[in-house]
């Protein structure tokens, strides 16, 4: 049967609460999964207070702000802070998404962060997309030709370009597929819809010549 | 230990390569059953209650007799597609191979049962 439970080592438990921030008036509670495949120990949610006068807006401020000012080990992965690297892609408030650009003023009580599931996670925030990346590369993301080269470059009209609105824009954050069911339970099979998109995304490219 | 490379694990054992047609004939089963659930329907619910004679006169009619035999064959199909694609997405292994037998065998006993009784009743046997 498909997996409706977690298995016995995965199942998470309390973890530390660390101390509030002294003297400050706006606090808001963190809740943040947290494991580390170096002492045997089952996952656990670490719970984090942050001033929030002196934090950014972002989950990823508060992210950040966090692993500077309270707890280094804290891990998580972020590059661009503008949504467009698809780096700090978890699980917030129940919903994946990306920490850059999710604004903390959404969120209803508690910030709750999780990994992205049903993932293999590497340690705390950070899972492992080895297998996501691997579908990516079986749909050979590319423009495939039989026509020779042309001198110059391959053109496409302005309403044959229209047609990939919407299809290239995909950063690979791993949020769709990471949050379907059908993936979490068949993906040794099921490429998932970030691999399939980016599939469409070439079969309906009028340049590209392998399928269809 | 497993030295899978990363791609390998990805192409494993590979597709039925059937997908398409599966999905194709779902839908197209689907758009007949449109057609053919209120035309079987009708005649059906028509004479329910009805004494042998009334079911067999209706049933002698050619339009239906096809129209039930046509119902019975695309309704277990569509029925047994939409199960294995089910029983494929929620139970792996063993017993969901177990199920897709077990489901396969029972739609296709019970479309032969549906259009052996239309038959029988539609000749007047």
């Amino acid at each position: 049967m498909v997996q409706l439970t977690l298995p016995k080592n995965s199942k998470i438990r309390t973890g530390k609460t660390w101390p509030k921030p002294e003297g400050a008036t706006n606090v808001r509670k963190f809740m943040i999964y947290r494991w580390t495949p170096d002492d045997g120990e089952n996952p656990r949610v670490d719970t984090y207070f942050l001033d929030m006068d002196t934090c950014g807006p972002m989950v990823l401020d508060a992210l950040i702000k966090i692993k500077n000012e309270i707890d280094p080990t804290l891990t998580f992965r972020r590059s661009c802070r503008e949504g467009i690297c698809g780096s700090c892609a978890m699980n917030i408030d129940g919903q994946n998404t990306l920490a850059c650009i999710f604004g903390m003023d959404e969120i209803k009580g508690d910030v709750k962060i999780y990994p992205l599931p049903h993932m293999p996670v590497v340690k705390d925030l950070v899972p492992d997309l080895t297998h996501f990346y691997a579908q990516h590369a079986s749909i050979m993301p590319w423009l495939e030709t039989k026509t020779n080269a042309p001198a110059k470059e391959w053109k496409q009209s302005i309403e044959d370009r229209k047609k990939l609105d919407g299809l290239y824009e995909c950063v690979m954050c791993a949020s769709c597929s990471a949050s379907c069911p059908s993936y979490w339970w068949n993906a040794d099979r099921y490429l998932g819809p970030a691999a399939l998109l980016h599939a469409y995304r070439w079969i309906i490219d009028s340049r590209d010549e392998a399928t269809g | 230990m497993s030295f899978l490379t990363d791609r390998k694990r990805v192409e494993g054992l590979g597709s039925a390569k059937k997908g398409t047609a599966h999905f194709w004939e779902q839908r197209l089963s689907a758009i007949a059953l449109l057609f053919l659930v209120p035309l079987f329907l009708f005649p059906f619910s028509y004479n329910l209650g009805g004494g042998f004679e009334e079911v067999r006169d209706a049933y002698a009619h050619p339009v239906n007799a096809v129209i039930a035999i046509a119902f019975f064959v695309t309704v277990f199909l569509h029925l047994f597609q939409g199960l294995q694609v089910v029983i494929e997405d929620y139970v792996h292994g063993r017993m969901g191979m177990v199920l897709i037998i077990s489901s396969r065998l029972l739609c296709t006993l019970f479309a032969l049962v549906g259009v052996y009784a239309i038959i029988r009743i539609s000749l007047g046997a």
